[in-house]
């Protein structure tokens, strides 16, 4: 992380009272105890007091501390619901943490153009249980949906088990208003589909608050499905299940959603909550089929065709709305299942083109009997999206160090069959200095390039997404001719 | 006009053109299939011709990707596509006919670049949402990967978002890969008729909140109105949507099922805008679904034809009065594009819709991060 700046930590108390000036009373928080509740997110090995939080009530408020921290070259770190899995809202020493938990009403729900407007603290699932009751919902489901925030999502551009058919946070969010570090709001995209010049409101999305504080947002709300069914169905090899997702594919179909899992992870989530997962299976897989009666009628039969054809050796096909969601059950508890296997795991998040996964799993087995640690795996097997969980013990000398180590190799192992570092979760601080692994210092410096664009200070989540965030006069190397600028009269900045 | 032609051989040749425009003051104009050369003002810039950057590097149906060169004709990857039962689902939109050329002419690098999207965005997500990945020459001269090749990935800034429909401002994109999904088994294409532009768009509004999935939905004005929904997919599941849009929809009238060479008729007066004069300027209106209806009307009185899609979020209007149509767009929440217009028009009408001054400035600073020289700050737009 970047060192922290001392002047700036022995003005901590003349900066608190600037900020109360802006949010008055419980809305800064200085005292030490207080301060512990944001010391992390949902990556936990990572901890770090923030100097000060700060939670705004209104855009007018952010705009205010921004412009602010920016004034006064303090470092600023967003938060939503902290459930980041990738240390995104990791909070810095001399930094205040901006808190938009407090921004959380739903402004508008306009039907007619199909849109909801909200502001960043809404949780996920508030949206849906808003408009549900009007027969729409918004399609985005997080794991984490319960509590993670709208602000939050459009940061990391979540994902969920749906976003095979219904797209990522980004295909789903029309327009944004959005703080710059200088204070200014802007307004990006809006009801429409379109946005006019540059799509900027495309490079927000999943810019892991680097690039400016997203104060509302312009959900797509979807008429809700006419029903949904599932399928479950059992292989005795890893290969048998792969090919399945390929020919379902290929037959057409795109399912609402297709999870596959492994026989670590189906033990665990069995042996937790005990919704009849057959045992003596290789992988497990589970394909939801939504829309109406007669497609989801129709496609179970062929998903069904499918599975036997490529050696299941149980399929199981829910009945009810209850027996649909006990299959999901399984899976959406893998996480804490597989907890209770050891005492601490560690979740990573790559993608690799789905063909690779029999080599991907055969050299992850390698891996986890090079480093002495127990993987299992849970994959979002239509879009190539792997969660594997690597099992250790943060109290045994040197596991953590270990854990580390394998998920990096496991992250460099994606990127070498043509994936990616992250699929859903983000770089954040996790795997800020793999990114060498996927980037040239040539891409890289044009993405830094953007950050500059939105924050020349660079004052907003530094130590995020880049190993080593340049100064703007270091990038943009101006090639001078005979000492002349080229084409004087464009505007630089 | 451009006076100089470059045809890079390869990405090599591509960043030393870039490089060399850079230190010469020179200007360079991206083409791939010319079919839009008639957007924006008139400029006289070097013409970078993208032409020799064609072929298919990846197509993996199942991974539901396909990596293609920026030249490569659309037309050779739809029938690519095509041939393994898959679509690009945003419906590339082909500029040429609004011009007097041929369709086809495109080239996927072009069609990416404008973020041309045709009448099934509504359902499916536009250019930006099917683009995955990109190499591409910045204005800086050097050749960068941004994205990726597989469907899901949030590793760095999203800077494929930017590309697509950046029309030549940030860089020359020389490979691109994007999402492709299944093609529909069947498609059907039901129409209500008669209805005023305000019934129509109600009509299309009541449609996209039903359960039906509705691929399409477009209103024509004429003799006989046409309000066009199309319904796509699994056989069964076609039949069943279309009897509960039947049913939705009994308020606005009867509901007729059309043959399938008549509804491809109707999408395809979408796709060329034949039913608008040609001789008349031409603007893209992309506004709330809901405005679309009162929109055309307050417009008609002026005399401006039109017709509606995206069920009402997009408007293509012939009309002689860019004022009149850049506020009617503007207070309908949205923004209006002058796609087609004679020299002097373009001359004095900037292309985009003005923006916000933030907005703008930020703009200008993104546009200097990919183009620090100005390389493709050609004045077109």
């Amino acid at each position: 992380m970047p060192e922290p700046d001392a002047a700036v930590l022995a003005r901590r108390s003349e900066i608190a009272v600037a900020l109360r000036a802006i949010v008055a009373g419980e809305g800064v928080i200085d005292d030490v105890d207080a301060l512990r509740v944001y010391e992390s997110d949902g990556l936990t090995a990572y901890r770090q007091h923030p100097m000060l939080v700060v939670l705004p009530q209104t855009t007018a408020q952010v705009a205010a501390i921004l412009r602010y921290c920016d004034e006064n070259r303090v470092r600023v770190v967003p938060r939503g619901s902290g459930t980041s899995l990738s240390g995104g809202a990791l909070p810095l020493a001399d930094a205040v943490l901006l808190g938009l938990a407090k921004l959380n009403r739903i402004v508008e729900v306009d039907l007619a153009n199909r849109v909801a407007v909200v502001q960043p603290g809404v949780t996920n699932l508030a949206v849906t249980r808003a408009v549900e009751a009007d027969g729409f919902y918004y399609a985005p489901d997080p794991s984490s949906q319960i509590a993670c925030s709208i602000g939050g999502n459009v940061a990391e551009n979540s994902g969920g088990v749906h976003c095979l058919k219904y797209g990522l946070t980004t295909n789903n969010v029309l327009g944004v208003e959005l703080v710059l570090m200088s204070g200014e709001i802007l307004r990006l995209g809006g009801r429409q589909l379109d946005s006019s010049g540059l799509d900027l409101l495309g490079v927000i999305v999943g810019s892991e608050g680097l690039l400016g504080v997203v104060t509302e947002v312009i959900v797509r709300l979807l008429p809700k499905p006419e029903t949904a069914r599932a399928l479950l169905i059992g292989f005795s090899s890893v290969e048998g299940a792969g090919n399945c997702v390929a020919e379902v594919i290929a037959a057409g179909i795109i399912p609402a959603g297709m999870e596959m899992m492994d026989r670590l992870a189906v033990q665990a989530a069995e042996a937790f909550v005990k919704v009849g997962y057959p045992l003596d299976v290789a992988a497990l897989l589970i394909v939801e089929l939504d829309g109406s009666e007669a497609e989801c009628s129709e496609l179970i039969g062929e998903v069904e065709r499918i599975a036997h054809a490529n050696g299941a050796v149980s399929v199981r096909i829910s009945q009810d709305e209850e027996e649909r969601l006990a299959f999901w059950a399984g899976r959406k508890s893998a996480f804490p299942a597989v907890g209770r296997l050891a005492p601490d795991y560690y979740c990573m998040d790559g993608t690799i083109p789905r063909r690779r996964l029999p080599e991907v799993l055969t050299r992850m087995a390698e891996l986890s009997n090079q480093y002495g640690l127990e993987v299992a795996n849970v994959f979002h097997a239509g879009d190539g999206n792997l969660h594997p969980l690597i099992l250790y013990d943060a109290n045994q000398p040197g596991q953590l160090d270990r854990a580390e180590a394998f998920g990096a190799d496991i992250l460099r192992l994606c990127v070498k069959v043509g994936g990616v570092l992250t699929g859903e979760h983000g770089v954040g601080v996790e795997k800020r200095d793999l990114m060498p692994e996927m980037f040239s210092n040539v891409d890289l410096e044009h993405q830094e390039g953007l950050k500059h664009a939105f924050d020349p200070q660079m004052l907003l989540n530094p130590g995020k997404v880049f190993p080593n965030l340049h100064r703007c006069a270091e990038l943009g190397r101006m090639h001078i001719h005979a000492g002349q600028v080229p084409f004087p009269d464009i505007p630089r900045f | 006009m451009a006076s100089n032609f470059i045809f890079p051989a390869d990405e090599v040749e591509l960043c030393e053109a870039i490089m060399s425009a850079a230190t010469k003051r020179e200007r360079l104009a991206i083409h791939g299939g010319s079919s839009k050369r008639d957007v924006g003002r008139l400029v006289d810039a070097t013409r970078l011709d993208m032409s020799t950057f064609t072929g298919i590097v990846d197509y993996d149906p199942h991974e539901l990707v396909l990596t293609a060169r920026a030249g490569t004709p659309l037309a050779d990857i739809q029938k690519l596509v095509a041939e393994q039962g898959q679509m690009l689902a945003f419906d590339p939109f082909d500029h040429g006919p609004l011009f007097g050329r041929p369709a086809g002419q495109s080239t996927i690098g072009g069609v990416v670049a404008a973020g041309a999207a045709g009448s099934q965005r509504l359902a499916f997500g536009g250019v930006r949402d099917h683009l995955l990945g990109c190499r591409a020459v910045s204005g800086r001269g050097e050749l960068f990967v941004s994205g990726a090749k597989v469907v899901k990935n949030v590793t760095g800034f999203d800077i494929p978002k930017l590309l697509a429909g950046s029309w030549g401002r940030l860089a020359a994109i020389t490979e691109l890969t994007l999402k492709v999904l299944p093609a529909p088994r069947l498609t059907v294409t039901l129409v209500l008729t008669g209805l005023d532009p305000v019934r129509a768009v109600a009509a299309m509004t009541a449609a996209m909140a039903s359960q039906a999935e509705v691929a399409a939905a477009a209103h024509l004005p004429g003799t006989v109105a046409v309000t066009a929904l199309r319904v796509q997919g699994f056989q069964a599941s076609v039949t069943a949507r279309c009897a509960l849009l039947t049913q939705c929809l009994t308020v606005f009238g009867q509901l007729e099922s059309v043959a399938a060479k008549e509804g491809e008729a109707i999408w395809g007066a979408l796709r060329t805008l034949a039913p608008l004069p040609s001789d008349r300027p031409l603007w893209k209106i992309s506004i709330p679904p809901a405005a679309g209806g009162a929109l055309v009307q307050q417009i008609e009185k002026t005399g401006a034809q039109w017709l509606l899609d995206w069920a009402g979020g997009l408007v293509w209007v012939a009309s002689d009065e860019p004022a009149l149509v850049r506020s009617a767009a503007a207070e309908a929440g949205g923004h209006a594009m002058l796609v087609r217009a004679p020299p002097a028009m373009r001359d004095v009408v900037p292309a985009f819709h003005p923006q916000a001054m933030g907005v703008a400035a930020i703009e200008q600073r993104v546009r200097r991060n990919f183009d620090p020289h100005g390389v493709f700050e050609t004045g077109r737009f």
